[in-house]
């Protein structure tokens, strides 16, 4: 475990050494991030509608009682979505979207030479590979989840368009009522975490695969599998350290 | 020109290489051949560093690289092009990108120039206008041409080829023979090719080094290999009929 965690923090300090060329490590970077963020948009926007559709209407199920205000249903389903489902539930999707793909590609490239490759050339691999993907995971993560938020709370909106079990008017005044700013800064700290640990940990297993194509599932595997344990474990650090 | 000294490599309690010493000089063709297993590709990676040494030293022009910080090696890497036995292009870029990587990282080349040596690369071996091609589209001697094009693309002074014939048909493998001699011969590169194709050692083995079992078991150039009274040489080298016929006749 100690002989994998200072593997993994050589790796991450190699990373971020001085570039070779500013400008080719920049395109690296904007490639990674219309993959990683214009990519995965679609699945998150799916998953945050649905996810806050069905938040909305299970508390709204759980709250139905006419000694409780309709309005709370929508404050406990603002809370609930911005500090843990489009965090921790759009991380997790990311993980197994962004976190898979950075490790079979890094992997590919290591099983087929193109690791060996680059460093015969003198460039520094792990800079070259790695940080652009952590640049762009620590940015456009972040992005990703605002939008999960937006849609989540949309979601919310529409169930109770269709189910009825509490009017819109209260759930948008559920929405305002007692909001308090901190638990989007909780939420922009998670993300940032969340998309540092899912390019970070899935581009170790990626750089440090050998053999072939089994080999390179395997590290696609541990790497999701991983990054999945890291973010929950954040998710509770950073949860009882900023509420 | 290139020292290698006393090199030992082991893998755990793996021993593979044992003691290998050679030089290389520049504007020939200095082959490593041997049978599977025999070490060819771990000297190479050695000598290029992608492996440690376990003992012993490389040198490149007198210069010992062994003993050289990352950052040290980079302008001796700069200095080297390599083709792969899988010829290891980057699958997300086109050929032309392929070829102009090195030039975009470490020169300070215009957009122009460098699409100029780009063409001109592609031109050397032989694949005029497949510049907006992905390695995915190309065949096997065709993606082996591109990894020359790109190795050659910094004007390196050593160029190093690993089994450049593997998985080729024989007129390809010929073709890619011939273009690594021509390359060597107008860049005056010291070249170091490691194969075990007979036809390779025969047609362009300016000097060649047998790998046995880990060890260095014989040097000479390919008119001497008719020749040897080597053992394990004539075994590994005329192990067909038709080799051990065109012997005959020589």
């Amino acid at each position: 475990m100690f002989h994998t965690l200072g593997r993994y923090l050589i790796l991450l300090r190699l990373s971020f050494k001085k570039p070779e060329k500013f400008s080719v490590y920049w395109t690296e970077v904007m490639r990674e991030m219309n993959s990683q963020g214009i990519g995965s948009l679609g699945i998150i926007c799916i998953i945050s509608v649905f996810i806050g559709a069905v938040a909305t209407v299970q508390v709204a199920f759980q709250l139905s009682s006419p000694l409780v205000a309709q309005s709370i249903a929508g404050s406990i389903s603002r809370d609930s979505t911005i500090l843990e489902f489009s965090p921790t539930i759009s991380a997790l999707v990311l993980a197994g979207r962004v976190g898979s793909s950075i490790a079979s590609q890094i992997g590919t490239m290591r099983v087929t030479e193109q690791i060996d490759a680059l460093e015969i050339m003198g460039v520094n691999t792990p800079g070259y590979l790695i940080s652009p993907k952590i640049i762009s995971g620590v940015s456009m993560i972040p992005l990703l989840t605002i939008i999960s938020v937006v849609l989540g709370l949309s979601g919310g909106y529409i169930a109770c368009i269709v189910s009825r079990d509490i009017s819109p008017t209260d759930y948008i005044i559920g929405l305002r009522d007692n909001f308090n700013p901190i638990i989007v800064v909780v939420c922009c700290v998670k993300s940032i975490a969340f998309g540092f640990i899912i390019t970070s940990v899935c581009a170790y297993f990626g750089f440090y695969t050998s053999g072939g194509a089994l080999e390179v599932g395997q590290s696609a595997t541990k790497g999701v599998v991983f990054s999945c344990i890291w973010i929950l474990f954040a998710d509770l650090i950073v949860t009882s350290l900023l509420l | 020109m290139i020292e290698i000294k006393d090199i030992y490599k082991s893998f755990g309690e793996n021993e593979v290489l044992r003691g290998i010493s050679a030089t290389f000089k520049p504007g020939l063709n200095n082959l490593i051949i041997g049978g599977s297993g025999s070490g060819k590709t771990t000297v190479l990676k050695c000598i290029v560093g992608l492996h440690e040494p376990t003992k012993g030293d490389v040198f490149y022009d007198g210069e010992n690289f062994t003993e050289m910080s990352f950052r040290e090696r980079v302008p001796v890497r700069k200095q080297i092009g390599m083709l792969f036995q899988n010829s290891a292009l980057f699958d997300s870029m086109t050929v032309e990108q392929n070829i102009m990587f090195p030039l975009n990282l470490f020169t300070d080349m215009p957009k122009s120039e460098k699409l100029d040596r780009a063409n001109f690369c592609l031109k050397r071996v032989n694949l005029e206008g497949k510049n907006k091609l992905f390695p995915a589209e190309l065949s096997g001697g065709m993606k082996k041409r591109v990894g020359i094009a790109r190795a050659i693309s910094m004007q390196p002074k050593y160029l190093f080829v690993d089994e450049p014939n593997s998985g080729l048909d024989p007129l390809t493998s010929i073709l890619i023979d011939n273009l690594i001699n021509e390359i060597t011969e107008e860049f005056n590169t010291t070249t170091v090719i490691v194969t075990h194709d007979m036809n390779s050692v025969m047609g362009i083995g300016d000097h060649v080094v047998f790998l046995n079992n880990g060890e260095k078991w014989w040097e000479g150039s390919k008119s001497e290999i008719a020749h040897t009274n080597n053992k394990e040489l004539n075994e590994f080298v005329f192990a067909s009929k038709f080799m051990r016929a065109a012997r005959a006749k020589l």
